[in-house]
């Protein structure tokens, strides 16, 4: 009983370090690049004659990052001034009301 | 609204206006190519986002402080203006990576701190909209951890390592990139003040109308 006990523990022992190394071979590399960025750039140069070469098109970031922005900024102030009509057109009707009660 | 508004709304707009000019005709970068030209808007959208929960948390420890409803109504303009840049930033900057660095996003200390940043000017905004009574003593406090982790922000890309470029790249820019920076800076910082005034307003025409229906009630 306690033989086949350690026998047991030992296959399930082999199976853990084996599952490990496994792991480390697969995930590792992958791991260890993640973990590691690219060196940050300290400098902003323009271009020179030879432009730089496009992998991913700027061209759809560039754009939408600007629609994102001029969008943005065109929507919040149509919802600001819309707010601000409401609230001053509360403000006057309210006034009014005052008025013609104090009137009253 | 003050006089100066009507004037400084038109300059503001006619800057913006100009801007992509100015950037259309600003050289690539070396490295990044065309999709560098990001920068010119999301840079000055960053700086407002830093501008932003400083006015807020300095606000609100004024509010805090003295109890004076005019603090509160400007940390809660600020706010909100927080919010909204920091959403400029945090979508202008993933859109730059993606060419830049090959991805949205990394978790390093700079974006990382820009969310937490952004989602504090959230927290505030949404205690003031559901706390109830007291909320905004509650929102002040919130407030001033937004304006604690704004050097943070600022100084993460010099301290940690990370792949954002640093804030030594701003002194450093050639004139040919730098005239068309500082003509977006200022067009956003004169948005900023611009948005600032409009809702102080919205706010001081609110506590108007409280003010008025508690006149009718009585």
């Amino acid at each position: 009983m306690l033989l086949s006990m350690s026998k047991g523990l030992t296959v399930v022992r082999r199976a853990l370090v084996v599952g490990a190394a496994l792991l480390a071979l697969a995930g590792g590399p992958a791991l260890a690049a993640g973990n590691q960025p690219p060196e940050p750039q300290d400098e902003f140069r323009p271009v020179g004659n030879s432009p730089a070469p496009e992998q991913i098109p700027a061209a759809p970031l560039l754009i939408g990052a600007y629609i994102v922005v001029l969008g943005g900024l065109f929507f919040y102030v149509l919802s600001l001034s819309r707010r601000l009509g409401a609230v001053q057109q509360d403000v006057q009707r309210l006034e009014g009301e005052l008025k013609r009660r104090g009137r009253g | 609204m003050p006089k100066w508004f009507t004037p400084a709304a038109i300059l503001c707009g006619l800057m913006f206006v100009v801007s992509p000019v100015l950037i259309a005709r600003a050289p690539d970068e070396s490295a990044m190519g065309m999709v560098y030209k990001i920068y010119y808007y999301h840079m000055p959208s960053a700086w407002m986002f830093l501008l932003a929960p400083l006015v807020c948390g300095f606000s609100s420890a004024m509010f805090l402080a003295r109890d004076r409803a005019k603090d509160d109504r400007r940390a809660f303009a600020a706010a909100e203006l927080t919010v909204l840049f920091g959403a400029l930033t945090l979508i202008t900057g993933p859109l730059w990576a993606r060419r830049a660095w090959g991805t949205w996003w990394v978790w390093d200390a700079r974006l990382t701190s820009s969310l937490v940043g952004w989602m504090i000017g959230w927290a505030y905004l949404i205690l003031r909209r559901y706390g109830g009574p007291g909320s905004d003593k509650l929102a002040a406090g919130v407030a001033l951890f937004g304006a604690v982790n704004v050097p943070f922000i600022y100084i993460s890309v010099n301290y940690w390592r990370t792949i954002h470029p640093p804030t030594t790249v701003v002194p450093r820019l050639p004139v040919s990139m730098g005239v068309p920076l500082w003509f977006c800076v200022f067009a956003f910082l004169l948005l900023f003040v611009l948005l600032m005034t409009m809702r102080l307003r919205l706010e001081a025409a609110r506590t108007r109308l409280d003010a008025l229906y508690v006149a009718l009630d009585e």
